[in-house]
């Protein structure tokens, strides 16, 4: 067997020594660096008994076809045990198309629900009370839009809106640093997420109208703590935004809320989201002067890595996903999705989204581990890989400051490219054998086929008539003028919520919505950095 | 000396996810390659125009989206239609096998699906160009 240079490094690259004892932390006071659970800087939780008082919110992102389809998945899943939903929306909805617009050709209902209006968003959640139900949102560029549909949606069901609980995910910058479904450019929604933010505080107090994600910057192939560094400073940059509106830090901190991976390396990942919570709460604190205890408590969703899934073997992927699972758990995460076993292949079926839900319910009643906070506090080595992700975290940061923020840090290029260098690096450890990959690089075999879930033309079809019906049907000199109305929104300074909400009120589409923010806007083409 | 294989490696349609392309395109380049990344959300249209003024042997198309049978028919039609039928064209993504078969019917070169090995994706551009293709 050839020894192998990666063996001793984490999935990122960090070395790891041949034995942690007292040494490793030594001049280190770990009553402060991690004092116990609920105590800034909330290193080992934010809670002092964690998941004995709660245990998290089990949230599947689920999404396909039709709304009329997600929404029976919905209904199939809260019967078996889920607590939370979460909307996958479709390309063309994610880029602010309707799924009449040519360039949807081929894509409506393909990676998510197809929601075209507001028509589209009260048949996703029909029957579902949402006063009772969290709801997150997978949106970023026209988030502001989705976020309107859903609160008329609430509006009709007579639900107030200081009751909604849930989260947008909203956050564009993300988006130009890994995802790429930008609309419009940096600045230019950098005013629309500040405009949520702002509404939300005066309206939703109980729902997160942003979750800064480093899920996708993980994804993308970059390393944990770019993964971690670059998220925190995404974090920072909203901050300063809101605070340049004229929000007080205390009002808007406590809804501001993460996403963060959970990938394969067990004891990497579980560093990584103490160090998160560790940072946030100093930066919280002493960067911004908050000093409200909920400003600085940093809560985050996990998402198991998608892209550790193989199509080889892919039954090795319920293993995969249930090890991620637990170091999210082993983390402190609030709400955990769990990838199911076919998702190299497809978006999943019914019996494989029901495997990766059962998952998370053995962890949370059978494995032990919610029994006690952060049961691997203390630990020397991971104590040690804790601070030593804060640290080179910092470095991060630091030098994006000293780029003048993360506008001008993504102008420039300089995550993109970090994260393409981070991911060839281990593409290639992959290609050479030095990294495993079971199934894929070693112990190859033939897979048992899959049953695997199939979106035809029919959705897109679908989609395309309804949308043809409500254009006749409505009033359409009340969507132009609402339409109107927010263009001459965006072109000044004042709020577009207000105005979105009328729009979707008025039954105006998202394209006609976003073509109205477009033509103000203007549209975002990245210089591409290999 | 033998001119390089030039090769444009495309990502068609709305998705963003563009971590394969970028690393293919990188890979090339590294095994000696010409390699023209043409960026995110093209349309057909886009790629063969692109591909007929930078004069490549190969397209090389990445799609994750599940829109793979609206696009890429496409682009072998408009090569035909521009008479470039001699560009060899090569699928990246998540392709389902009997997409693949389907797809390599209508004149696709090569189908790789997840877990492909850069050196074969390599190997098969070598192979399929000709190291000898050189003087033109």
């Amino acid at each position: 067997m050839k020894t192998a240079e990666c063996q001793f490094t984490t999935i990122s690259g960090v070395p790891i020594e041949a034995l942690y004892g007292p040494e490793a932390l030594q001049g280190v006071d770990l009553a402060h660096e991690a004092p116990p659970p609920g105590e800034f800087p909330y290193t080992r939780g934010i809670h002092r008994d964690m998941y004995r008082g709660k245990l998290w919110t089990m949230r599947q992102f689920s999404g396909f076809a039709t709304p009329e389809e997600t929404n029976r998945r919905y209904h199939y899943l809260l019967a078996q045990g889920q607590t939370g939903l979460s909307v996958a929306f479709d390309l063309p909805t994610l880029m602010g198309y309707d799924a009449d617009h040519p360039l949807a050709e081929g894509e409506v209902g393909k990676c998510g629900a197809a929601i075209s209006s507001l028509e589209d968003m009260e048949i996703l959640f029909h029957g579902i009370p949402l006063g009772d139900v969290t709801v997150s949102m997978t949106i970023n560029s026209p988030a502001a839009v989705l976020w309107a549909m859903y609160l008329v949606v609430a509006e009709q069901q007579g639900v107030d809106w200081t009751l909604l609980s849930g989260t947008l995910q909203n956050d564009i910058l993300k988006e130009y640093i890994a995802q790429k479904e930008y609309i419009f450019p940096p600045r230019q929604s950098m005013r629309l997420v500040t405009d949520t933010i702002e509404f939300g505080a005066r309206h939703t107090p109980r729902f997160n109208p942003i979750s800064i994600s480093g899920y996708h910057i993980r994804e993308a192939g970059s390393t944990a703590v770019q993964e971690l560094a670059f998220t925190l400073r995404d974090g920072m940059e909203y901050v300063d935004w809101a605070l340049e509106r004229g929000l007080k830090i205390d009002e808007f901190a406590p809804r501001l809320s993460f996403f963060f991976n959970a990938h394969s390396d067990f004891f990497e990942e579980i560093a990584k989201y103490r160090a998160a919570r560790k940072i946030w709460a100093h930066a919280m604190r002493e960067r911004y002067g908050a000093s409200s205890e909920r400003s600085m408590k940093l809560r985050f969703h996990a998402q198991t890595a998608g892209c550790s899934l193989t199509w080889q073997q892919p039954y090795n992927n319920v293993v995969r996903t249930a090890l991620q699972a637990m170091a999210a758990v082993l983390g402190g995460a609030q709400s955990l999705h769990t990838n199911s076993l076919d998702e190299a292949y497809a978006l999943p079926g019914e019996q494989a989204v029901t495997i990766a839900l059962r998952t998370q319910q053995v962890l949370a009643y059978e494995s032990g581990v919610t029994r006690t906070p952060d049961p691997l506090g203390g630990s020397y080595f991971l104590e040690k890989l804790t601070l030593d992700t804060e640290a080179a975290t910092n470095q991060y940061i630091r030098r994006i400051d000293e780029m003048g923020g993360m506008v001008p840090a993504i102008e420039a290029g300089f995550p993109q490219s970090e994260i393409a260098t981070a991911s060839y690096r281990y593409q290639c450890e992959v290609e050479s054998g030095e990294r495993t990959i079971v199934g894929v690089n070693r112990f190859q075999s033939v897979g048992q086929p899959i049953e695997l879930l199939q979106i035809d033309e029919t959705s897109a079809r679908h989609q395309r008539e309804k949308l043809a019906a409500l254009r006749a049907r409505r009033d359409n000199i009340q969507v132009r003028r609402t339409l109107d109305a927010l263009q001459r929104a965006a072109e000044g300074a004042e709020n577009t919520m207000p105005r979105l909400l009328d729009a979707v009120r008025a039954y105006a589409t998202l394209g006609e919505i976003c073509d109205s923010l477009r033509a103000v806007f203007g549209t975002y083409q990245e210089t591409t950095h290999l | 000396m033998p001119y390089p294989i030039r090769v444009l490696v495309a990502k068609p349609g709305l998705d963003g996810h563009d971590r394969g392309a970028k690393i293919i395109a990188r890979a090339l380049r590294d095994a000696g390659m010409e390699v023209i990344y043409t960026g995110l959300r093209q349309t057909p249209e886009m790629i063969v125009n692109a591909a007929l003024q930078e004069d490549v042997q190969v397209i090389g198309l990445s799609i994750l989206s599940g829109a793979h049978n609206a696009i890429v028919p496409r682009v072998l039609q408009l090569l035909r239609e521009k008479d470039m039928g001699d560009v060899r064209v090569i699928v990246g993504g998540i392709i389902p096998d009997e997409d693949a078969a389907a797809l390599k019917r209508q004149g696709v070169a090569a189908v790789f699906q997840p877990g492909a090995s850069l050196d074969a994706i390599v190997g098969f551009i070598r192979q399929d160009v000709g190291e000898g293709h050189a003087l033109r």
